[in-house]
């Protein structure tokens, strides 16, 4: 029989959360911050279609920065669960705060019970009646939960970044202002030298949580609407209309499904990560 | 629970974590039930240029009462489409409550939502899941229209469909309308129904549609103007749904009430 060698839990534990922490901080990033008109999320995201950022309820949404795989697991039981409550008790009963303790229970249990933690930080935003009713929650690989006030960054080089936001970051900013904010803090690393760079509108995922709608408040800003907002014009804070999409989505057809994943496009240029061929 | 892979539906994923909470799924005693619980009447659904209309009365019955006489029949089942119920009011209101969550929760795990007639399906699969009570008196029967964002001719994108109790949907073309009015309302239709109606002239049509089943059916409601309680009209174009305000519903309410006062006939 093989010997097994003594590992502590204190080295044990310390193992789980470098592999997560190394894991969480090669991928892009993410911010999630509070506007006057509700809550916005910006990712850093290649892929138009595997996306970062989702809704979950009527004013409750989600971001993760991580592996594709895990996060998008952790985003459809957190759909499922929503749905269940709202349909057992009433719409109004789904809260953030629910749903993070949820995230954090499952997070917990697979960082202490399995061998490999999940490699993923996620927020739950819900947007409130004001800037400072809105409450962001931060969960980790472990299973910690944070509130955080009115804004957050996670993934890749966070701290750098959220340093950054939180001199940019006011609760009173309209929507071209916390873009902007939010592009400025999330181009501020990776540069040259650790310098600024600039980040291409087809490369930001960008949605907001819309204060002012009832019922399903979640909406995309993509294409025209976002490079709008990103070039300052003071019309566009209004021009997504508090209506319906103009071009619906529709099920892609089959040729159009993409071939990448999101997790592979943020684990690029890691020769470790890639599997032997 | 919440974790495994799983599929995209709701209902199936309560089939397995929540089996009671499928109206289908509940041991019922042997016997007939029908006559316990308040019944829904009388919808009616046009298909018009750019969408489709659907107008409900408001009268719940229970045998010779009247249950309830400002019962909502017809809804949104998503930003696209519209459901209206007839039969066992409490088990379609329920079942109705699951098909907007069935909706809703593929378009939030797909990321897109489901077409015109994968939703009809859906819901003919819901029906079909109520049989058993069905066969015993607590039959509910949707009817199910909407704009198709598919569709190649936007004029054309107003579809209806119609169920029977054992799930079969069946696609209408122009209008149909379901529920123990629905024989008067469909006779009122075939002979004022045009293809290509504007949704304005539609709406009035639903509610004169409405009049001549209230007026031969005494489980359907006919505008109560003493109570103000008028049909709920409700249109689904390519804006999205929308549901007529009570004004909106009032006025063409009143000028129908007032057409018949000249010509009980319509």
């Amino acid at each position: 029989m093989a010997m097994q060698f003594y590992a502590s839990p204190e080295q044990i534990m310390r193992d789980r959360s470098e592999l997560a922490r190394k894991g969480i901080a090669r991928g892009r990033s993410a911010v999630v911050l509070s506007y006057a008109g509700g809550v916005l999320f910006v990712a850093e995201n290649l892929s138009s279609t595997l996306h970062k950022v989702s809704e979950i309820y009527d004013r409750i949404g989600f971001a993760a920065v991580g592996r594709y795989n895990e996060f998008e697991n952790l985003r459809r039981a957190g759909v499922r669960m929503a749905d269940l409550n709202g349909l057992s008790y009433d719409r109004r009963d789904v809260t953030g705060l629910a749903l993070a303790n949820a995230y954090a229970q499952t997070l917990g249990a697979i960082f202490t019970e399995q061998s490999k933690p999940f490699e993923v930080e996620i927020c739950v935003a819900e947007v409130g009646a004001t800037a400072e009713d809105d409450s962001l929650y931060r969960v980790t690989y472990d299973g910690s939960v944070n509130d955080e006030p009115g804004r957050m960054a996670m993934g890749g080089q966070a701290e750098a970044i959220s340093g950054v936001l939180k001199n940019e970051h006011r609760p009173e900013m309209s929507l071209s202002e916390a873009v902007r904010a939010a592009v400025k803090a999330l181009s501020s690393v990776g540069g040259e030298g650790g310098a600024a760079r600039t980040i291409a509108a087809n490369q930001l995922e960008v949605a907001v949580l819309d204060r002012g709608r009832v019922g399903r408040t979640f909406r995309r800003v993509t294409g025209a609407a976002l490079t709008a907002l990103l070039e300052g014009d003071a019309g566009a804070d209004t021009a997504p209309a508090p209506g319906r999409a103009k071009t619906p989505t529709v099920p892609t057809e089959e040729a159009k499904k993409p071939t990448t994943s999101a997790g592979s496009a943020d684990l690029e240029g890691n020769a470790e990560d890639k599997p032997a061929e | 629970m919440f974790t495994n892979a799983g599929t995209s539906s709701f209902t199936a994923f309560l089939s397995k974590v929540a089996p009671e909470m499928l109206p289908g799924r509940r041991p019922l005693p042997p016997g007939m039930a029908a006559d316990m619980a308040p019944h829904a009447t009388t919808i009616v659904a046009i298909s018009a240029a750019g969408g489709v209309v659907m107008a409900g009365d408001r009268r719940a019955t229970m045998g010779n009462l009247i249950a309830q006489r400002d019962i909502e029949k017809v809804h949104p089942a998503d930003a696209y489409s519209l459901v209206g119920i007839a039969g066992t009011a409490g088990i379609g209101i329920e079942l109705m409550r699951l098909f907007q969550v069935e909706l809703e929760h593929y378009e939030k795990i797909e990321g897109a939502m489901l077409s015109l007639d994968g939703k009809a399906n859906r819901l003919a699969s819901m029906i079909r899941g109520n049989l058993g009570a069905a066969m015993q008196g607590l039959a509910v029967i949707p009817l199910f229209a909407g704009f198709d964002l598919a569709a190649g001719d936007p004029a054309r994108a107003g579809r209806i469909f119609s169920f029977d109790v054992t799930g079969g949907p069946y696609e209408e073309t122009g209008y149909d309308a379901i529920g123990s009015g629905s024989l008067f309302a469909k006779s009122a239709l075939k002979k004022r129904f045009r293809a290509g109606l504007p949704v304005e002239e539609a709406t009035r049509l639903a509610v004169e549609a409405l009049y001549d089943a209230a007026d031969d059916d005494t489980a359907t409601g006919g505008p109560d103007l003493t109570r103000r309680i008028y049909p709920v009209v409700m249109t689904a174009t390519a804006e999205g749904t929308h549901r007529l305000t009570d004004a909106e519903t009032a006025a063409i309410a009143e000028s129908v009430v007032s057409g018949r006062m000249e010509n009980p006939g319509g």
